[in-house]
């Protein structure tokens, strides 16, 4: 054997365990298609890296958490090393959790790691979706990532909540109650889930532990498949771009994997925990000590859930108490409502890219982004529905806007109201003008050149400002985009004369069509022709 | 539905040029392609190359001094040493320590790779092109054979007994799992109707676990009481004072706006459900001028002078009012349970 | 005889007789002097009542009327004592300024001498809570821990976990406890002020509200303790998220700008 190998040349140690990896797994051809590849450089495709490593962070975090943490909510009497607490009667659960914070060494830090994960994980998630919403990066074919990526938002909230309801505290415990009376509001089956979820009546003795399975296994389980489904469809479908010189819808410009986004990708992991591990030293969060032990007679002023909640919490809050009682039965639209626009609002998120894609008849494949200006109708859309979103966080802490800026609760809780169907509309047609607006200065741009800054006086005494021509790039740029004519019934009466009813359907579509790219709601691009004859005719104007 | 096709003539041209390519030099507009590399400092200055790699190193070493300093502080701080930070405050000297290292061991070794990702490592962009995502017409038609000659030969289509009695077998079996959740919970029978609350017990002030007295309670207090017999070590404590806690004040009887609210006092002392009949919160933000109080979950507002009638909020109605008088001993009493559920409305409440 | 006659001599015995003489002169003293005293305080208290007859007609008597009997500007004072009167005036909400949904604590215009002779006089009007003496105020040796508790049942709902406060309804708000003295707090659960129920004696003992006082100064003071960093106001997750988009997710984008930003080019030579 030795004289064998010892003519060869000995291949490195690397190799040879690549080689034997190579042999069971394929590995080899897995990287021919994938360590070189291509990703381009934008702030804004790190978004969803800021999400993905915040999940791992989550992740680790948390289970080291389980180590100390007991998901129990038998009664003990706390005599641990914080003294306001001392002697105090609390469930086992918040005692750990006093225990993490204040007896194990970097307890309390890997808790705050963890609770502020979360927060930028759903921050993050928040932003990333948008940033993929505003440049259309929904579109064929990545409509089902973008499922998948609304799936992760939604299941991170539960995951969320059922987290941070598990050291069975004070204040959130009081969210707990909340979602039982939620719970109980639906018709006919509510008081039966509510008495299943609790092993009983409220509080019980089992919301801890099964939330706990639910939090730490079933929810992180079906995220952390979809995050590797997400992740395989980005790799399968290689990333989208913005327009620019070089760059079409079939090809990707950027660097490669290896080595460059190998250490950015992978350096950038270390940043994000880095800087959440930070901000773990300097802030607190969720102080469990200070909140007390939950109590179902006692409360605290401020209840409010965390930030990504807040939004159903202020459908809550301002929906008005309307309650039909009928044949002995109980609706409790009051709390009903809130619940069915909760899914509703966010239900519309996840349809959307199906909606645009029937209104529009696009069925093609994208992989240029567009420009949010240059999709108005769905900009101002967006827009739109993120003043629904953030009108109804405003709604979830009236109480402490209005103690921070001196306002009345009621007058809040009436501002939410209004601004709840005025907003948004007021919200798309302003941004849809803005859209428009900036269509015309990108046309002016290309037609006219851009805005040197310098004042040139002319002969007779004028004064004007100096447009620089636009380099061929800059002009691809500002031109590169497609628009579209809308979509039209068509004639009604076929060509053998016999009379065509559009259906109902087909004539909403055609008007929404309209509404995307009818006369008044894209500018149209400057044309060869007209660039042409301006720039020829440079010098007099 | 399926959706009309849009004609082709609606659709944008298709604008895709290959890249690098510069097509119909008439066109202003066209597609330059990739625009020249052009060089860093650093490519050009290898001066300038070896001071980014000393950057590098040199965070890459403060990486690994900062996780020399969190098993130092580790070691170091105990578990409850405070110190005063400024801005921070008082804080715990090990959260900070730990955190402080331990993140900048994980910033700096990510700060080292990304910058020498983008000072050393190459910047030229690249372009790849993309391949088609759909099949082409000769691999869906040979998947489509396939798949033909699978279903013949399993003869599903044919023998529909088998399919039928397939599918039924496959749709009922996942109801064992429903069925075993049945064990999570009792049924709600008429649990939900009622409290401890019942003629004679007496009600104990929770502050001082002492019988309250009418005479204890002034005008413009505020009380919380629960029923005699419920202890707080009783294992079904939180399930039980979650229903019965109270909430008692006293408003001179002629202020009362509301007949029964009166009849229901003693000597104008009434007593509430202290839970919010919109989800259950503990309510409690007694406004003594207005007799106002507010849930201070989702706001509330009852009139307690007026029946607790809800003035705001998303309540739906009123909250239950325990009937309350006083015993032999002089102490308050119950002179029954609440008349209705007490606590967030469902739909058997009627 | 001669035992005693022979110790007089003794050169201890002017020290013995020194002490009895001031032991005896100590129990006269002890004997007579609270007479003395209360006498004293008498006429000290009515001196200060009258003084402070003069101090409330010209500060006080426009809304509460010449006797106090209240007017349509501000309610009766007949009965409040003088814990109410020390817990109002003493934190600067009265006088008050202007009309509102809630007069606010602001600066304190009298001298504590001034709002003793004050609170003599309301006090005269009609019999209520006293101003409580140092020792009942004194959150020395109080059990933090059930003060939590108690906070938590009778407080909490309206002054938030730790006492920084929450709205109420029409603007009015309960006041973030952070640095008001012990004497206040007390006297603020004997009286009631304002929106305030109050929590008497006869449902909430002494001991109690030192026990709350004991708790509000461990979590909301100057020394308050924030082991994790940064308390964000102590108002909870609206806070919490703030920061966390703010500062966290506006640091990491930060970052994502520099990671994926183009490395500066050489200049054009």
């Amino acid at each position: 054997m030795s004289t064998a190998t010892e003519t060869q040349r000995k291949a490195p140690a690397g190799e040879r365990v690549a080689d034997w990896a190579d042999g069971r797994l394929g590995i080899y051809g897995l990287a021919k298609a994938n360590m070189r590849k291509i990703f381009p450089d934008h702030w804004s495709f790190m978004l969803g890296e800021i999400c993905l490593y915040s999940f791992i962070i989550i992740i680790l975090t948390g289970v080291y958490l389980t180590l100390f943490f007991n998901p129990s909510m038998n009664e003990v009497v706390y005599h641990g090393s914080y003294e306001p607490m001392n002697g105090i009667r609390m469930s086992a659960a918040y005692a750990s959790t006093l225990d993490i914070s204040f007896d194990v060494r970097g307890g309390l830090l890997v808790r705050q790691i963890h609770h502020w994960a979360a927060i930028i994980f759903l921050a993050g998630m928040f932003v990333h979706m948008f940033r993929v919403f505003f440049t259309g990066a929904y579109r064929k074919p990545r409509e089902i990532n973008w499922l998948f990526g609304f799936l992760l938002f939604v299941l991170g909230m539960f995951t969320g909540f059922t987290g941070y309801s598990l050291p069975d505290d004070l204040l959130s415990g009081t969210g707990v109650r909340f979602t039982q009376g939620a719970i109980l509001s639906m018709p006919i089956v509510g008081t039966y889930i509510s008495m299943f979820l609790f092993g009983g009546e409220f509080p019980g003795t089992d919301i801890i532990s099964r939330f706990y399975s639910i939090h730490i296994l079933l929810l992180p389980g079906i995220m952390l498949g979809l995050v590797v489904g997400h992740l395989i469809l980005v790799f399968f479908h290689k990333h989208t771009q913005f327009a620019g010189p070089g760059k079409t819808n079939k090809n990707v410009v950027g660097m490669p994997l290896l080595p460059v986004y190998m250490a950015k990708a992978g350096g950038f992991f270390f940043l994000v925990f880095g800087f959440i591990a930070i901000l773990s030293a300097v802030a607190t969060i969720n102080p469990i000590w200070a909140l007390g032990p939950y109590r179902p007679d006692q409360v605290s002023t401020g209840a409010q859930p965390d930030w990504y909640m807040g939004f159903a919490e202020g459908f809550v809050r301002v929906m008005p108490g309307w309650e039909i009682n009928l044949w002995g039965h109980t609706l409790v639209l009051g709390v009903l409502i809130p619940l069915v626009l909760f899914g509703v609002v966010l239900g519309a998120l996840a349809l959307y890219p199906f909606i645009e894609s029937w209104i529009t008849g696009d069925k093609r494949e994208h992989h240029i982004l567009d420009r949010p200006r240059n999709a108005p109708t769905r900009t101002g859309l967006g827009v739109a529905w993120v003043t629904i979103y953030f009108v109804m966080l405003i709604g979830g802490g009236n109480d402490i806007w209005a103690t921070h800026f001196h306002l009345s609760l009621n007058a809040i809780s009436w501002f939410v109201r209004i601004a709840f169907f005025v907003g948004p509309v007021l919200a798309f047609v302003v941004t849809r003008r803005i859209c428009l607006g900036l269509q015309r200065r990108d046309k002016e741009k290309v037609l006219h050149g851009r805005e040197s800054g310098t004042i040139k006086r002319l002969p007779h005494g004028e004064f004007v400002e100096i447009h620089e021509p636009l380099s061929p790039g800059q002009l691809h740029t500002l031109t590169a985009h497609e628009q579209y004519k809308p979509v039209e019934i068509g004639p009604t009466v076929d060509e053998n004369g016999v009379e065509r009813k559009p259906s109902a359907l087909q004539k909403l579509r055609a008007r929404l069509s309209k509404s995307y790219y009818g006369e008044d709601n894209q500018i149209a691009k400057p044309t060869a022709e007209e660039y042409k004859e301006i720039t020829s005719g440079h010098g007099h104007h | 539905m399926s959706s009309q096709q849009i004609p082709e003539e609606n659709l944008p041209e298709v604008q895709d040029t290959a890249h690098g390519a510069v097509e119909g030099a008439g066109d202003p507009f066209a597609d330059p392609g990739l625009p020249a590399h052009r060089p860093r400092i650093q490519d050009i200055d290898e001066r300038a190359a070896r001071r980014s790699e000393r950057a590098v190193a040199f965070m890459f070493t403060l990486s690994m001094l900062a996780t020399i300093g969190f098993i130092a502080s580790y070691v170091i701080f105990p578990v409850d040493k405070i110190v005063y930070i400024w801005p921070l405050g008082h804080v715990s000297a090990l959260n900070f320590s730990l955190g402080m290292t331990l993140g900048l061991a994980l910033f700096l070794i990510g700060a080292g790779a990304v910058h020498w990702a983008r000072t050393l490592m190459s910047d030229v962009e690249v372009a790849d092109d993309r391949h088609a995502i759909e099949a082409t017409p000769e691999v869906k038609a040979k998947v489509m054979a396939d798949f033909a000659a699978g279903a013949k030969e399993s003869a599903i289509g044919r023998r529909k007994l088998i399919r039928n009695t397939m599918f039924g077998a496959l749709a009922l079996v996942p109801l064992s799992g429903v069925v075993l959740l049945r064990d999570l919970g009792p049924l709600p029978e008429k649990k939900l109707r009622k409290t401890l609350w019942a003629k004679g017990k007496q009600l104990v002030n929770m502050n001082t676990m002492e019988p309250l007295r009418p005479e204890d309670v002034v005008v413009g207090s505020l009380t919380f009481a629960m029923p005699e017999g419920l202890e707080e070590d009783a294992h079904d404590f939180q399930t039980q004072i979650a229903k019965a806690a109270l909430m008692i004040i006293r408003i001179e009887p002629d202020n009362i706006k509301d007949k029964r609210e009166r009849e229901w006092a003693h000597e104008g002392i009434v007593a509430f459900s202290k839970i919010c009949t919109h989800v259950g919160c503990p309510i409690s933000l007694y406004e003594q001028q207005t007799h106002h109080v507010l849930c201070p979950c989702h706001q509330s507002t009852f009139d307690l002078s007026d029946g607790a009638r809800v003035i705001f909020g998303p309540a739906g109605h009123a909250l239950p009012q325990l009937r309350i008088g006083v015993n032999s001993e002089g102490n308050l009493e119950a002179l029954g349970d609440f008349e209705e559920p007490v606590g967030p409305a469902f739909w058997e409440r009627g | 005889m001669k035992k005693l006659s022979a110790r007089r001599r003794h050169p201890l015995a002017a020290v013995v007789v020194l002490l009895l003489a001031l032991a005896a002169t100590g129990g006269l003293y002890a004997a007579f002097a609270p007479a003395g005293k209360a006498q004293a305080d008498e006429t000290a208290q009515s001196l200060a009542i009258d003084e402070g007859k003069k101090l409330y007609s010209v500060g006080c008597a426009s809304c509460h009327g010449s006797g106090g009997q209240g007017t349509t500007d501000g309610p009766s004072l007949v009965g409040v004592g003088s814990a109410a009167v020390d817990f109002q005036v003493g934190t600067g909400r009265m006088p008050a300024q202007q009309p509102g949904a809630q007069v606010p604590k602001k600066k304190v215009i009298y001298t504590q001498a001034e709002i003793d002779q004050l609170a003599a006089y309301v006090a005269s009007l009609g019999a209520g809570p006293i101003t409580p003496t140092e020792s009942q105020v004194d959150p020395a040796g109080a059990d933090v821990a059930k003060g939590g508790d108690l906070f938590r049942n009778n407080c909490a709902q309206c002054h938030n976990f730790t006492g920084k406060g929450g709205a109420l309804t029409e603007g009015k708000y309960a006041p973030n406890l952070e640095g008001v003295s012990p004497k206040h707090i007390y006297e603020a659960m004997q009286t009631g002020p304002q929106s305030m129920p109050s929590f008497p004696d006869s449902t909430m003992p002494e001991q109690e509200k030192k026990d709350i006082i004991a708790y509000i100064e461990t979590v909301n003071g100057d020394e308050s303790e924030s082991p994790g960093g940064l308390a964000l106001g102590g108002l909870g997750p609206v806070s919490e998220g703030l920061f966390g988009w703010i500062f966290g997710l506006g640091g990491l984008i930060a970052i994502a700008v520099w990671v994926a930003a183009h490395t500066a080019k050489a200049k054009k030579s």
